[in-house]
């Protein structure tokens, strides 16, 4: 006999335990879907989970995918908290790099320590500028962000497109849809010779700590808070909503353009058409599984950046597209989502009681 | 002078064919949110259509099969969408966007197999009468039977929601699904099937961009018309018949800008592509300016969850 009871309050613990019950039901799950295309699922997963990290190059490379994931869903988590569904972070993302990119072209004959910091700051008013366009569009006309920031993926990608066909093509890069390299004084300083982690792992670190004193430290991430608990409570407390929301697309507009911005100036050097492995859509997930929590969206950025080096490496081994790594991201949501059933409900098992028999 | 009319015929009958995945994946979207239920998956839904109704395709060599399989298989991603945000109660909007990173990645760890095969000669219908009559011809004869139901669908909705009983239900469900369920409406149920249906609409969508439109499989073929769909939606003000007319709107700037691309205008390439965008937003904002338009025609519990105390 199985009976569902509702809870009366939502126990902590169970909380943050179940992401880790999602993360075991993916592999699960992901386990099932290489058995049936053909594979020994342990193997499988062996070569998806723990082949990628199991040396110091793979860890490297981890915390290099971890490091933009971490940071615009740490800008994601100031939306979603205040229930602005802000899911163009890719756009802002790409116009971050575009403006970082421009500025770097434009600094190409110039050296000097000021140069880095220019193109990281341009590139976050880029992203910031970029989410403005849905917020606005919201609190004035009344529009639909969800819709308007994802159309402005769109464009953004083809802004980006065009201006590497077009005109901040390389000239001497034979029509190949391209910026030249960046020079050496607008690349982030690496880490550790031979493994490409880079500077922009502190710029990810220092926006999760000033996020954490952001939202639970000021009168704004009160704000923030209980606009995301209840409206009706915001605006009877007289919150400026208008203001939080523009200012919350701002936040998240801005981390995911220095993620735009770090990704050109750091692995990438360059500008060209896929700037991003869809890192801006990746994040909503990491913001989810991090329960929108600063420390919560590290570990849940380290796990999804994972599923992007297990699809590379199950890509070379195993012969399976890439795209599985978005497979398991979406098996990830959906079962995180399905286990906060277990928040709001208690599953009782009940045996049959000794009067029945 | 006939020959000119006749091209602007077979212009208007190329932005019907365009509009034709917008009109199926939005009044099957129209349905389920007039339930009250925001399906985001609609993109993740076309995509899994399109590759399930090309894989059957080449593997039955049968197009009648490729069809239904598409909408079934719609149907089934759909289910996903159902038990998460019916049974098990979860937020539409992020249950809504896994469905569409899922069925992009599930799509394309399908279709790996399936790139670059040619596809099938699908049968249009009236082909003569279409080179017989000038002007005309092109406009109403020459397409798939699919293009013929999606331009009847929007009035078979429109009759549906206003003249039945069922799309009474539906109405009353997405309107007060507490006063619907007092009423002895199972409220659960009648969203479970509005999804499906929806779910299925998105997947025959899809199949119509990989059996008919472009016919050959291409990852991400969608290309973000999942997207505009969902946008018609609210564009139409949750009506079918402007769903349609939005819908020719889209197909016509699609179009255009694709012959202004082969006139060879001057203007970039990739500002033409992104204008159906560039015009979604500032559609969008014409329509939304007016907050009082969209409260009154907005299912009032859109995107909310229902949960009956047992």
């Amino acid at each position: 006999m199985i009976r569902v009871e509702k809870r009366n309050d939502v126990s902590r613990s169970i909380y943050f335990l179940t992401p880790v019950l999602a993360i075991f039901l993916t592999l699960f799950g992901g386990g099932i879907i290489f058995f049936i295309l053909g594979f020994n699922p342990i193997e499988a997963l062996k070569f998806f989970f723990i082949t990628p990290i199991s040396d110091l190059y793979g860890l490297s490379e981890l915390l290099v995918k971890a490091t933009p994931l971490c940071l615009i869903a740490i800008g994601l988590s100031f939306c979603f908290k205040s229930n602005n569904w802000n899911i163009g972070a890719e756009g802002q993302l790409i116009f971050g790099g575009i403006v970082g990119g421009g500025v770097a072209l434009l600094f190409y004959n110039h050296d000097g320590f000021y140069v880095l910091p220019i193109i990281i700051l341009s590139g976050a008013i880029g992203g910031m500028l970029f989410a403005m366009i849905p917020a606005i569009l919201k609190t004035y006309f009344n529009t639909n962000e969800i819709l308007v920031s994802l159309m402005l993926v769109y464009v953004a990608k083809l802004l980006l497109d065009f201006l590497v066909v077009g005109p901040w093509s390389n000239p001497e890069g034979f029509n190949f849809p391209e910026t030249r390299q960046f020079s050496e004084s607008a690349r982030m300083p690496i880490l550790f010779d031979g493994i490409r982690i880079h500077a922009g792992i502190f710029i990810t670190l220092i926006s999760v700590f000033l996020s954490w004193l952001i939202l639970y430290k000021t009168y704004l991430g009160f704000q923030i808070k209980v606009s995301g608990l209840s409206l009706k409570t915001a605006k009877y407390a007289g919150f400026k909503g208008k203001t939080m929301i523009i200012i919350v697309f701002m936040i998240s507009g801005a981390c995911a353009g220095l993620a735009g911005v770090g990704e050109i100036t750091g692995p990438i050097g360059q500008l060209h058409r896929n700037i991003s492995p869809d890192y801006g859509f990746t994040a909503i997930i990491v913001a989810f599984l991090g329960r929108l929590n600063p420390i919560g969206i590290i570990f849940a950025s380290l796990i999804v950046a994972l599923t992007y080096l297990g699809a590379e490496t199950a890509q070379i081994f195993l012969q399976v597209p890439k795209y599985t790594g978005q497979v398991f991201q979406g098996m990830i949501l959906f079962f995180l989502l399905g286990s906060d059933y277990l928040l709001f409900f208690k599953i009782k098992f009940l045996g049959l009681k000794k009067n029945e028999l | 002078m006939s020959f000119d009319l006749n091209f602007i015929g077979i212009l208007i009958g190329a932005i019907m064919a365009s509009s034709v995945p917008l009109i199926l994946a939005a009044s099957g979207e129209l349905i389920t949110e007039r339930s009250g239920v925001l399906n985001l998956g609609v993109e993740g839904m076309m995509i899994i259509g399109a590759i399930s109704g090309f894989a059957l395709m080449v593997v039955t060599d049968n197009l009648f099969f490729a069809v239904i399989g598409s909408m079934l298989s719609g149907l089934i991603i759909s289910v996903i969408f159902g038990l998460l945000t019916q049974s098990l109660l979860t937020n539409h909007v992020a249950t809504g966007l896994a469905l569409t990173i899922f069925g992009i990645g599930m799509s394309a760890m399908i279709g790996k197999n399936f790139v670059g095969i040619p596809g099938k000669e699908f049968p249009l219908l009236f082909v003569n009468l279409k080179e017989s009559i000038p002007f005309l011809g092109p406009i109403f004869f020459g397409h798939s039977i699919i293009l013929y139901f999606a331009f009847g669908l929007p009035f078979l909705t429109n009759y549906f929601l206003k003249k039945t009983k069922t799309g009474l239900i539906i109405r009353a469900v997405g309107d007060s699904p507490t006063s619907a369920s007092n009423q002895g409406i199972n409220v659960t149920l009648v969203r479970y099937s509005c999804i499906l249906y929806g779910g299925a609409m998105c997947g025959l969508a899809g199949a119509y961009l990989s059996l008919i439109y472009t016919p050959q499989w291409i990852e991400n073929m969608t290309g973000g018309r999942g997207w505009i769909a969902l946008a018609l939606v609210v564009f139409a003000t949750w009506s079918p018949i402007k769903v349609l007319i939005g819908a020719l709107i889209f197909g016509g700037i699609t179009i255009l800008q694709l012959h202004m691309q082969a006139v060879g205008l001057r203007i970039p390439v990739q500002l033409l592509s992104a204008l159906p965008y560039i015009m979604t937003i500032i559609v969008l904002v014409v329509i939304s300016r007016d907050s009082r338009k969209i409260k009154l025609n907005t299912p009032t519990s859109l995107g909310q969850i229902f949960y009956k105390e047992k």
